[in-house]
């Protein structure tokens, strides 16, 4: 039987009316990495996750598993949906619903699961993300940093291959980002699940990726690709050398 | 900003040594009118057109940013020319905001507006009255697959979001219902008394408040409070739902939004507002009784007969026929502009006002056909 990669993009082009943003993509996600959008603000990383996770269509393909996101029907591409987990920037928890709710969502959709087997599901899933005996509370009771974790748990709920994080150390404070680093990472390394991160936060690009591409809004597409300590030892181009070391070749050239 | 010395007068001139010129500034500059004085200094400058211009420190007191506004004008008009500008007698801080201001300038563009000519602006125009159109039939469609599936059984919703709404657009809703169409019956009434009393026929105001309420004017007075109450606030929700992310979150779970936000809603508003448009019609007629007993003095039973020979069973089921159909354009109205909402507070407003907006217009576009339909049939 033929492997596919987890995830492979090909000559994609995302286009908002006649304003190209990414021109001609190409890259490939395999199986277990942890794999880094990185780049400057305004540069379509967000675009490029949305593109991916079936939000927003573009023109060319995006296969998972080898099957192509992009032009499949509403039918397949809810089952590639269903394998894959979000975790969106706010952690886009359902307010009216509680904790244990929000989680319990999918299993009861897309599962046979009992009720007392969905219960103990959601219990374990908020465990994993240090929220236990968080699960009557509702997303208003509780910090962002929660938040996240709790989304990490919905999007963890249906043991997908395959978790898209949208900038997720964003608005944390540096304890927190490192706190939700390590448990990627756990998650990474125990249940083998790819990891896609699209950030610019330096410290986790560094240390927890384990490939990554270089969005350049200059060229509207991929200007460097692999390991993230790889290209900061040999960066590829002066953009990516300015970005992985927070431009302090820049402040020294200037001073 | 940096205060070096205070208290001194504040002086701005101009002196020509040969062919070059020095401006002398000295003082406190604080909320210095800088622009008519840098025009002046610039036309000054035009006229004599010297080698050079030294910008001189005569003792610059305290400063703020009119002092730098003034600088930059005067530097940036300087900059076409060929005229060689000095600056380096200025205090240390100001030169280096001097620097930071001109160090980068991106000229930036805004994207252009195409103009298509008359009949491509025609056309542009059509194709931008297009894509709502499309977009709303295919929401529509939406919403029809899912009462199918849930006529099947197989929607996607919640019984919990379905009771909140029914709790939220039917108990939630009644005492203001019933304080709106009591006052609306009591000026019905009073309106209609008026008239009626001049030539002796008071006694008609029953009949008048009795058909209008159950006819028409309960139901869209019902619609018009739910437009601005329920549908408002589904708009509001659902779409700042869309700013959190939580449609997204939906949709890449694989949940139809419209089985699980717009089915509970739609369904709770079509079950409650036939029965509110009821309690308007009884709350309008005990308004209008208020009126007729106790400043037309009619006996309540003398009110009551005369009410109950108007009322008509046929116009009664009109008007609650008006109120289903009111509360699923409420409803529809609500959870569009929700869901189509932008991604940013002020698009929640937006959508907040076009769905009640709409409700009302689609509100009296359905009650034109209903009254038309009725009319040829007889009803």
């Amino acid at each position: 039987m033929k492997q596919y990669p987890q995830i492979q993009v090909k000559n994609l082009t995302v286009a908002y009316d006649d304003f190209v943003l990414l021109k001609d993509v190409h890259f490939t996600v395999n199986k277990g990495d942890i794999f880094i959008i990185m780049g400057g603000s305004g540069c379509g990383k967000s675009s490029l996750l949305r593109v991916m996770t079936g939000l927003t269509p573009a023109r060319g393909h995006v296969f998972i598993g080898g099957i192509d996101m992009l032009s499949a029907d509403t039918k397949t591409k809810t089952v590639l949906m269903q394998k894959a987990g979000i975790l969106y920037q706010s952690g886009a928890l359902f307010s009216s619903m509680t904790l244990a709710e929000n989680i319990a969502l999918p299993l009861q959709q897309y599962t046979d699961y009992s009720p007392e087997t969905i219960q103990e599901l959601v219990s374990m899933k908020l465990a994993l993300v240090g929220l236990k005996g968080f699960e009557d509370f509702y997303p208003s009771e509780i910090s962002g940093g929660m938040k996240k974790r709790a989304g990490l748990a919905r999007a963890l709920a249906l043991d997908p291959d395959i978790v898209y994080f949208d900038e997720p150390s964003a608005g944390l404070d540096p304890i927190s980002s490192r706190l939700l680093d390590d448990l990627i990472l756990d998650i990474n390394q125990s249940l083998g699940t790819t990891i896609v991160i699209v950030t610019h936060e330096l410290a986790s690009i560094l240390a927890i990726g384990t490939n990554s591409i270089f969005l350049d809004a200059a060229l509207k597409g991929v200007s460097a690709q692999g390991n993230p300590k790889e290209l900061l030892k040999n960066p590829p181009n002066e953009t990516v050398a300015e970005f992985l070391t927070r431009g302090e070749i820049h402040a020294k050239r200037t001073k | 900003m940096k205060q070096t010395q205070s208290g001194n007068h504040l002086t701005v001139d101009l002196e020509q040594k040969g062919n070059v010129l020095v401006l002398n500034l000295a003082g406190d500059f604080h909320q210095f009118e800088a622009a008519p004085k840098a025009h002046e200094i610039i036309h000054k400058i035009r006229q004599v057109h010297p080698q050079k211009l030294i910008v001189q420190d005569n003792g610059i007191g305290s400063w703020d940013s009119s002092l730098l506004a003034l600088l930059y004008q005067l530097l940036q008009a300087l900059q076409p020319t060929n005229i060689t500008v000095e600056t380096d007698a200025l205090p240390q801080e100001l030169s280096h905001l001097l620097t930071l201001a001109f160090s980068v300038d991106r000229h930036p563009k805004r994207p252009s507006v195409k103009d298509f000519g008359f009949l491509g602006n025609i056309g542009n125009a059509c194709l931008n009255l297009y894509q709502p159109i499309r977009q709303g039939v295919s929401f529509l469609k939406q919403v029809g697959f899912s009462l199918g599936r849930w006529a099947q059984g197989k929607a996607i919703m919640r019984p919990v979001d379905f009771w909140f709404a029914l709790q939220d657009c039917g108990p939630n809703a009644l005492g203001i219902v019933a304080l709106i169409s009591f006052m609306v019956g009591l000026i019905l009434a009073f309106v209609g008394a008026i008239q009626l009393k001049s030539f002796g026929a008071q006694i008609y105001v029953a009949s008048l408040v009795a058909i209008g309420m159950t006819r028409i004017m309960g139901a869209i007075m019902v619609g018009i409070i739910m437009a601005g109450r329920t549908g408002a606030s589904y708009a509001a929700t659902i779409g700042t739902m869309q700013v959190n992310e939580e449609l997204d979150a939906l949709q890449t779970m694989g949940i139809p939004r419209s089985d699980f936000l717009v089915l509970p809603r739609v369904l709770a508003l079509s079950l409650t507002m036939p029965l509110l448009t009821l309690l308007a019609d009884v709350m309008g007629m005990i308004g209008g009784g208020v009126v007729g007993i106790f400043m037309l003095d009619i006996s309540p039973s003398e009110y009551w007969k005369y009410s109950m020979d108007a009322f008509d069973i046929t116009n009664f089921l009109v008007g609650v026929f008006h109120g289903l159909v009111f509360g699923i354009i409420i409803a529809l109205c609500g959870c569009y502009y929700g869901v189509f909402c932008g991604r940013s507070a002020d698009s929640v407003g937006r959508a907040t006002t076009q769905a009640v907006v709409s409700a009302i217009v689609w509100m009296i576009v359905m009650t034109g056909l209903i009254t038309w339909g009725c009319e040829a049939l007889d009803i």
